[in-house]
């Protein structure tokens, strides 16, 4: 019965990953903590599949999926950033603000 | 406690200790290295849970091919050494009380969970199901049939993210 521990390891993994994206300041380690947000989230779909059946399972299949992709694009995205501005510091992205 | 249970905590430490000094790590290169032990060890996890396709995926997928992609391009760009960009604004002490405040009531709520009698299936676990119908089919049944629209549009989708990736990231098309 590995459900408690399983859901406490992912609560623990899911917040380091929100502290992450809040403490740092380079743009691939906040990317790189959202991958492991996302990790902990299919943690929770598998401790959970191995009670209520292989839905669960078929869910992480496509969250990695999307992970794949966005970590495609978001690096993508990253290399026409430092183009332009020679640093990834998420301080000196602000084309967009107002 | 059972042998499980000894060997799945073992993980646990193990992740959540990778994971702290991937968030810690002034170097990109080894917070994405630290990142990898951490994937390693919740695939370690997911085999423990009775998942061991998605445990074999995670290893191709995430381990290797995310994180080849992530070091790859912390090298194109350079970003190697700790630079002092990295630093914690004046935001970050407060910021972390509030989350490790937030984190421990969580694990407070959940420490006290009983499962109720909703998540537990008693008929046929996961584990039963993978002896009639196999590791691989036990997944792929569902997909090819409830799931097989939401199959197809992630076939798009990753048609959409090569042809991004390769718009965005060259210099003139």
């Amino acid at each position: 019965m590995l459900l408690g521990p399983a859901l406490t390891v992912s609560v623990i993994l899911f917040s380091l990953g929100v502290a992450g994206v809040l403490f740092r300041r380079n743009a691939i380690v906040i990317f790189m903590c959202i991958e492991l947000m996302l990790n902990a989230v299919n943690l929770t779909f598998i401790a959970l599949a191995q009670q209520l059946g292989p839905e669960g399972q078929v869910i992480v299949f496509f969250v990695m999926a999307v992970a794949a992709a966005e970590a495609a694009v978001g690096l993508a995205i990253m290399i026409g950033i430092y183009r332009h501005k020679n640093s990834l510091n998420v301080k000196e992205i602000n084309l967009l603000r107002g | 406690m059972t042998q499980v249970e000894v060997v799945f905590w073992i993980f646990a430490v193990v992740a959540v200790g990778s994971a702290l000094l991937c968030i810690t790590r002034r170097s990109p290169v080894a917070s994405a290295l630290w990142l990898v032990s951490t994937m390693f060890a919740i695939s370690a996890m997911f085999l423990l849970l009775d998942a061991q396709f998605i445990a074999a995926i995670q290893v191709l997928v995430y381990a290797g091919a995310i994180m080849v992609l992530f070091l790859f391009v912390i090298m194109l760009l350079n970003l190697g050494g700790s630079g002092p960009s990295d630093r914690l604004g004046w935001i970050a002490g407060p910021v972390m009380f509030a989350v490790a405040g937030l984190l421990m009531a969580q694990l407070w709520v959940l420490g006290r969970l009983t499962p109720p009698e909703a998540l537990m299936r008693t008929s046929e676990s996961v584990a039963d199901l993978a002896e009639t119908q196999g590791i691989v089919g036990m997944i792929g049944e569902p997909l090819f049939r409830v799931y097989v629209v939401p199959f197809e549009i992630t076939s798009v989708l990753l048609l959409a993210a090569i042809v991004g990736a390769v718009v965005l990231a060259k210099r003139r098309l």
